[in-house]
């Protein structure tokens, strides 16, 4: 057994470090106050290959293991939780591909990503369907030689800037999981509508829409699998993503950890810097010991995935633990803070906010445990 | 053009620097090493010259301990061609330094049109192995250099002096130019540039395959010790105004009798 980084992972560490120190960081609260997305920060991130980490090889990505990619999914979230949210979003929506497509749809559909920083989103939540995601009520009816899809999707990340969507939808309600299926949309087809961005608690600067989709055509060589296949499709992405989503609060609660820790050694109280109280050291090796647990559950996910092994027990623990962690890693930053961690001249309370998205997206901390309870009890 | 850098690595800025046991050198067992600041600029300066003038290869070399290789690895991750590591301890002197760089330099199969270097380290702020290493090779040298532009077999390069003014060189090369902060703005290293480092050929040298030796020491470090640690500093509140005139005096008054300053 060996618990290190190859050299490599460690030099993409360091440099997704200093990405987030020199270009993420430096905007983050000003993006956050305004909402502005983070194009610029995107756009140079694709330039240094931190986007589409998903994507093999031999369609023009840089081969990267699940392993290479929380290393730099945890760096560039110290950076900013909200920016990496919108960075990693192109996984989330490529994986399906990745996973479902055959060789002529990811040559077709995902080169283009590595020739220019374009966007993608992953639409599966809908407004009336969230944990329970099988209950999609967008259909697909047959069109000759296309499919016409109709149906209104929610909360879709980068849905006001992505190029391509990965759709859920389905032949017919009722059949549930056996009917849904995975299309790739061109945003630009007529019928779509993006809604405004939505006002967010955190993670302001990514940016959230409503989508809708009228009597929209989609080519039928745009299905991934064939009708029916994509439940599976969307489960096998999740496994990918759900290491790289728990990857983004264990960069936001490191983050916590070393402003936290910083401060304490700063703040005099009772003649002594607050790090000399018992109660706050308490508190800060309870982050660490935290944040150490769930760095090994992540790796050991995204670890597993690169084999091969069936990794939904380590991938739920991770998303669920890793997200709790940060929400309460978080909330102690602020706490030792005290009044000025809950103003906005100072950076935890926006870990907070931006922390607390993460117990909800890809599957709430509930529902997590509803998957590992599934897999205890089978 | 065959472009050598030289680059040195040095610990992360933020390491907090311990004498070792001895008082030889610092604490290097849990240093995280960077390339030295200085030197990137250096290696930009040569990926930019490369570009430049087509088929031209950027060698970086380095004189150092084995251990670790983060500066030779992060200058082939920019683009670097290919590296040597002259293996040595970490608290050679500048001159043994500048030798075992001629030597390496002189052993590789490429005669350097231009060499380049950062004008210092951040460790030990020498500002010396650019200048002795262009003395020994007998090549016109530039330090401190925040310009450059090529014409043919010369070069043009500014250096800030005193009061912010410019001195302009016209050098012929080969020659050894030391580069500082503003001369450009060093790329980072990309994620396939880290993979495709991993295939670039890293030479290793030992000190004696470059002709140094124990003999060309010439600085012996002989203590390192921690600044004595500094006295808290001292808060004055003030907030209504007779209270102000009041601990204006007062500063006034510790800054002559206590910190000596007026
Ligand atoms: C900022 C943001 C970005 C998002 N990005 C995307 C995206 O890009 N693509 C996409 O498809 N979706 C996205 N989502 C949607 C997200 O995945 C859903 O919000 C999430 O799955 C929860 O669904 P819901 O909001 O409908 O909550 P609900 O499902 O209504 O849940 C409400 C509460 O009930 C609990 N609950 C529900 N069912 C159970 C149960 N069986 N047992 C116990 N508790 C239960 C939940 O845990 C939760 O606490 C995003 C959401 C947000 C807020």
């Amino acid at each position: 057994m060996d618990f290190s980084l190859s050299p490599e992972q460690k030099e993409m560490y360091d440099l997704a470090i200093k990405f987030a120190k020199n270009e993420m960081i430096p905007f983050a609260a000003e993006y956050d106050e305004e909402g502005t997305f983070c194009e610029k920060q995107i756009k140079k991130a694709w330039e240094l290959g931190f986007v589409n980490t998903c994507i093999p090889e031999k369609f023009g990505g840089n081969g990267f293991t699940l392993l290479d990619a929380v290393t730099i999914g945890e760096a560039l979230s110290y950076g900013c939780m909200g920016m990496y949210t919108s960075i990693m979003c192109n996984d989330l929506a490529l994986t399906p591909i990745v996973v479902g497509g055959s060789d002529e749809q990811k040559e077709k559909f995902l080169r283009p990503f590595t020739e220019s920083p374009k966007l993608a989103s992953f639409c599966l939540t809908e407004p009336g369907n969230g944990s329970d995601a099988a209950g999609i009520k967008t259909t697909i009816k047959d069109g000759g030689d296309h499919w016409i899809l109709n149906g209104q999707k929610m909360w879709i990340t980068n849905g006001g800037y992505a190029d391509l969507f990965t759709v859920y939808c389905t032949t017919d309600p009722e059949l549930k999981h056996k009917g849904i299926c995975a299309l790739v949309v061109d945003a630009k087809s007529e019928g779509v509508s993006i809604g405004n961005k939505e006002d967010k608690m955190g993670q302001r600067t990514s940016d959230t829409r409503a989508i809708q989709f009228e009597n929209v055509k989609v080519p039928k060589e745009n299905m991934l699998g064939s009708p029916g296949d994509g439940w599976k499709i969307a489960m096998k992405t999740l496994d990918h993503s759900r290491p790289l989503v728990s990857s983004i609060a264990l960069g936001g609660s490191q983050r916590a950890l070393d402003l936290a820790s910083q401060y304490a050694k700063e703040r005099i109280q009772f003649n002594v810097p607050i790090a000399k109280h018992q109660a706050i050291q308490f508190m800060l090796a309870e982050m660490q010991m935290k944040i150490e647990a769930a760095r090994l559950l992540i790796q050991k996910a995204a670890w597993q995935a690169d084999q091969g092994i069936q990794n939904t027990i380590a991938a739920s623990s991770a998303k669920a633990f890793a997200a709790d962690t940060c929400m309460q890693i978080t909330t102690d930053a602020v706490q030792i803070y005290g009044g000025y961690g809950y103003s906005k001249e100072y950076p935890v309370e926006k870990l907070m906010r931006d922390a607390k998205l993460i117990q909800i997206y890809e599957g709430t901390s509930q529902i997590q445990r509803l998957v590992i309870s599934r897999e205890v009890l089978k | 053009m065959n472009i050598f850098v030289c680059v040195k690595q040095v610990p992360d800025t933020e390491t907090k620097v311990q004498p070792n046991g001895d008082g030889s050198f610092i604490e290097t067992s849990s240093i995280k090493w960077i390339m030295n600041p200085y030197d990137e600029f250096a290696v930009e300066q040569a990926l930019l010259v490369k570009a430049a003038n087509a088929g031209s290869t950027v060698t970086v070399v380095r004189v150092g301990g084995v251990k670790d290789t983060e500066a030779l690895r992060t200058a082939m991750a920019m683009g670097a061609d290919e590296a040597i590591l002259v293996e040595a301890e970490d608290n050679l002197d500048s001159y043994s330094i500048a030798k075992a760089l001629k030597g390496a330099i002189e052993k590789s199969d490429k005669t350097p049109d231009l060499i380049l270097a950062g004008k210092q380290g951040i460790d030990d702020d020498c500002l010396q192995v650019p200048q002795v290493l262009a003395e020994m090779m007998n090549l016109p040298s530039v330090a401190v250099i925040v310009g450059f532009e090529q014409n043919g077999e010369t070069v043009t390069v500014k250096r800030e002096i005193e009061g912010g003014a410019l001195e302009v060189y016209e050098v012929k090369t080969p020659c050894v130019l030391a580069t500082n902060k503003g001369i450009n703005t060093p790329r980072y290293a990309s994620l396939p540039g880290i993979m495709k480092a991993k295939r670039k050929p890293m030479q290793q040298l030992t000190l004696a395959d470059v002709g140094v030796s124990a003999d060309d020491r010439r600085v012996k470090y002989s203590d390192f010790q921690l600044p004595p640690e500094k006295p808290p500093g001292k808060k004055f509140d003030a907030m209504d105004e007779a209270e102000q005139q009041k601990v204006v005096s007062e500063v006034v008054g510790l800054l002559r009798t206590e910190a000596k300053v007026l």
